[in-house]
C-alpha cells in the first residue's frame, strides 16, 4: 500500500466527518428559533413538558454561545468536537452527552458485529451453495425463501419476532440486555443470560439482511463457476470441497466485502431502530429517550456517532481490502 | 388464435404488480369510503377487538383503526412518491449531465456523491426532523429526497457513461445535435426501464426512511400515516396488552407493499439488463 493511497483514504475519512458535522451544525442553526427552544417547543406541543425549561434554556444559550457571531459559534462547535466534548445531557444533567453515549456503545457494537458477521457468513454460504453443483435442491429454495425477508424493514420483523417468540411462546425475553437485578460477572451464567437476551434482536437483523447477501452471492458465484481456473482445479483432481472454499469462494467474496462497506450505513440505522423495539440499552435506545426528553446534545452526539462509525468502518474495510485481494496494489 | 401477453409481463412482474395492487387499490380509493366521524376520539369503545362496528377494532383513544389506516395510507404513499420521485428527478438531471458533459461538473458531482453516500441518511434526517417541525407528508417527502438523491445519481451517471460511447451518440454529435438534446431526447428514452427500476427502489427507500423517522417519534402527528400508527401502538403498549389488531395490520400492509416493490424492481432490472437473466 503506497503512502499516497493511505493519505488519500485518510483525507476522505476526515472530509466525510467534517462535512457531516458541518451539516449537523448548519441544520440546527437554520431553525427560525434557537435549536433548544425549537426542540422544547415541539415537545411541549405534544404534551410533554420539560422541567425547569427556562433555566435549561438559559444554560444552553450560554453553552452554545448563541449571542456570538455565527463563524465564532462554528469554531467553538468544531473545537469542542475535536476535544470529544459533546456538551451536557439534559436528561441526566451533570453527566456529559459523550458519557451517556459511551456507556451504551458496547451494547450496540456487540449486537451489530455479531449480527453483521452472522448474516454475512450464512448469507454468502447459502447463496454460493445454491448454484454449486451436486448440492441438494433444498438450498436453492432456502435462497428463494430468504428473499422476501430482505424486502421487509428490520424493525417490522423485530415486532413480529417479539410477538411470536417473547409474548406468545415465551421462549425469549421481551427486551433488555440482561435479567434485571441479576449479578453480572465473567461467568457462564452471565454469558448465557446475555445471549438469551440478544437472540431476538440479532435474529431480526440477520433474517432481514441474509437474503440480500445470499442473492448477490448467488449471482457472483454463477459467473465464477464458468471460469477457467475452476476447470483447471477440477482437472488437477482437487476435492470438490477444497475447490469450493479455496478457489470459488475466495474470489467470489471480494465484491461482497466491498458491498459490506457500502451497506454499513443501512445496518447502523436499522440497528438503532431495532434497539428501540427490544429496549436494548444501546445507542439507539439512548437516541429514542433523548428524542422524547428533548435532550439536544445527546441527539446531536448520536447522529455524529452514526456518521463516525460508518466512516470508520468504510475506512477499515478499504485498508484491509488489498490484503484480501493481492491483485490490488495501491 | 392465442393472444400474447406484453413482453414486460413476466411472472415476477405480475406477482409484484398483484401485490402492489393489493395495497394501492384500497390505499387510494379507501379514503373516499371511510367515514371521518370514525376517526374522532371515542368513536367506539377503548381498545375494542375487531367486531361488527369496527372491522379492525379501535385503539386506546377509541378511534376506529380501519378508518385510520384508510386515511393514513394515501399519506404514506404520497411520502414515498414525492420522496422517491424527487430523488430520482434530481438524480436523473445530475447523473445525466455529469456523465455526459464530464469535466469539472462530473468531478464535483462524483465527489459530492461519494462523500454523501458514506453519511447515513437517518443521521441527517434525525437532525432535520428534530430542528424543524415537519408538518405535511409533502414536506416529509422533500426532506427525505434531500438525503437520498445520491444513489440514483451514481447509478444513472454510470449508465450514461457506458451509453455515450455508442455509435448513435457519435453520429448525433457529428450531425451537430446539442448536448441537452442528446442527453434528454436520445439517451433518456434508452434508459426508461432502468430509470423505472431506480424509481421503484427510491420509493421503497423513501417510505422506509419515513417509517424510521415516524417510529422514532419524529413524524408529523397531525396527519395519519401508517408509520405514526406503529409509533402510537408502541407508545400505547399495544404489543404487551395483546392488542394485535392495532400493531399487526400496518405491518402486514408494509410487508405486502415492500415485497411488491421488490418484485417489480427485480423484474424491471431484468428488462433493463437482459444479460442478467443468463447469469
Amino acid at each position: 500500500m503506497t503512502p499516497r493511497y493511505l493519505g488519500m483514504r485518510l483525507a476522505t475519512f476526515v472530509l466525510t466527518i467534517l462535512v457531516a458535522s458541518t451539516l449537523n451544525f448548519a441544520i440546527s442553526r437554520l431553525t427560525p428559533q434557537d435549536p433548544i427552544a425549537a426542540l422544547l417547543g415541539r415537545m411541549a406541543s405534544r404534551g410533554r413538558t420539560v422541567e425547569n425549561g427556562a433555566e435549561i434554556l438559559a444554560l444552553y444559550r450560554e453553552r452554545l454561545g448563541l449571542d456570538d457571531p455565527l463563524p465564532q459559534q462554528y469554531l467553538n462547535y468544531m473545537g469542542n468536537l475535536l476535544r470529544g466534548d459533546l456538551g451536557y445531557s439534559l436528561a441526566f444533567f451533570p453527566i456529559k452527552a459523550e458519557a451517556v453515549i459511551l456507556r451504551a456503545l458496547p451494547w450496540t457494537i456487540g449486537l451489530l458485529s455479531v449480527a453483521t458477521l452472522l448474516a454475512f457468513t450464512v448469507g454468502n454460504l447459502l447463496g454460493a451453495l445454491a448454484v454449486w453443483p451436486r448440492v441438494p435442491a433444498g438450498f436453492r429454495w432456502l435462497v428463494y425463501l430468504s428473499m422476501p425477508f430482505s424486502a421487509v424493514p428490520y424493525y417490522l420483523l423485530a415486532l413480529i419476532l417479539v410477538y411470536l417468540f417473547a409474548l406468545n411462546w415465551s421462549v425469549f425475553p421481551l427486551g433488555g440486555a440482561f435479567t434485571p437485578g441479576s449479578v453480572r460477572g465473567f461467568d457462564l451464567a452471565t454469558l448465557g443470560d446475555l445471549l438469551h437476551h440478544a437472540t431476538l434482536p440479532v435474529l431480526s437483523v440477520v433474517l432481514a439482511v441474509i437474503g440480500f447477501w445470499a442473492l448477490s452471492m448467488r449471482g457472483i458465484m454463477a459467473t465464477v463457476l464458468g471460469d477457467d481456473y475452476l476447470i483447471y482445479a477440477q482437472a488437477r483432481g482437487l476435492r470438490s470441497r477444497r475447490i469450493f472454499s479455496h478457489y470459488a469462494m475466495r474470489n467470489a467474496m471480494l465484491p461482497q466485502v466491498t458491498a459490506l462497506a457500502i451497506d454499513f450505513g443501512r445496518l447502523i440505522s436499522g440497528q438503532v431502530l431495532v434497539e428501540i423495539i427490544f429496549n436494548y440499552p444501546g445507542v439507539g435506545w439512548v437516541l429514542y429517550n433523548a428524542l422524547r426528553a428533548a435532550d439536544f446534545f445527546v441527539i446531536q452526539g448520536v447522529t455524529l456517532f452514526m456518521v463516525f462509525a460508518v466512516a470508520l468502518a468504510t475506512l477499515i474495510l478499504d485498508l484491509i481490502y488489498p490484503l484480501l485481494d493481492p491483485r490490488i496494489r495501491y | 388464435m392465442t393472444r400474447r401477453l406484453p413482453r414486460f409481463l413476466t411472472p415476477v412482474m405480475t406477482l409484484g404488480l398483484a401485490l402492489l395492487a393489493l395495497v394501492l387499490v384500497p390505499g387510494l380509493l379507501g379514503q373516499f369510503v371511510a367515514d371521518p366521524e370514525q376517526m374522532r376520539l371515542m368513536a367506539g369503545g377503548i381498545n375494542a377487538p375487531p367486531g361488527h362496528d369496527h372491522p379492525l377494532g379501535t385503539q386506546n383513544e377509541g378511534r376506529d383503526l380501519l378508518t385510520y389506516i384508510l386515511k393514513g395510507m394515501p399519506n404514506t404513499l404520497l411520502i414515498g412518491l414525492v420522496g422517491g420521485g424527487s430523488a430520482v428527478l434530481l438524480g436523473t438531471v445530475l447523473g445525466m449531465l455529469a456523465g455526459y458533459v464530464g469535466g469539472l461538473l462530473d468531478g464535483v458531482v462524483r465527489n459530492t456523491v461519494d462523500i454523501g453516500l458514506t453519511i447515513p441518511p437517518l443521521a441527517i434526517l434525525i437532525m432535520i426532523a428534530a430542528s424543524f417541525s415537519i408538518v405535511t407528508p409533502l414536506m416529509m417527502g422533500l426532506v427525505i429526497a434531500l438525503t437520498s438523491w445520491m444513489h440514483p445519481t451514481r447509478v444513472i451517471r454510470s449508465q450514461v457513461l457506458s451509453l455515450r460511447e455508442r455509435e448513435f451518440v457519435l453520429l448525433l454529435r457529428l450531425s451537430g445535435a446539442s448536448p441537452l438534446h442528446i442527453v434528454f431526447r436520445e439517451l433518456m428514452p434508452n434508459l426508461i426501464p432502468f430509470l423505472a427500476a431506480t424509481f421503484v427502489n427510491a420509493v421503497a427507500t423513501a417510505i422506509l426512511a419515513s417509517i424510521g423517522l415516524e417510529v422514532l417519534g419524529l413524524g408529523s402527528f397531525q396527519t395519519p400515516t401508517l408509520g405514526n400508527l406503529i409509533y402510537f401502538a408502541i407508545i400505547g403498549n399495544a404489543m404487551w396488552l395483546g392488542l394485535w389488531w392495532w400493531w399487526l395490520p400496518p405491518i402486514v400492509i408494509f410487508i405486502v407493499l415492500f415485497m411488491g416493490l421488490f418484485f417489480v424492481s427485480t423484474a424491471l432490472d431484468t428488462l433493463a439488463n437482459p444479460r442478467l437473466e443468463q447469469g
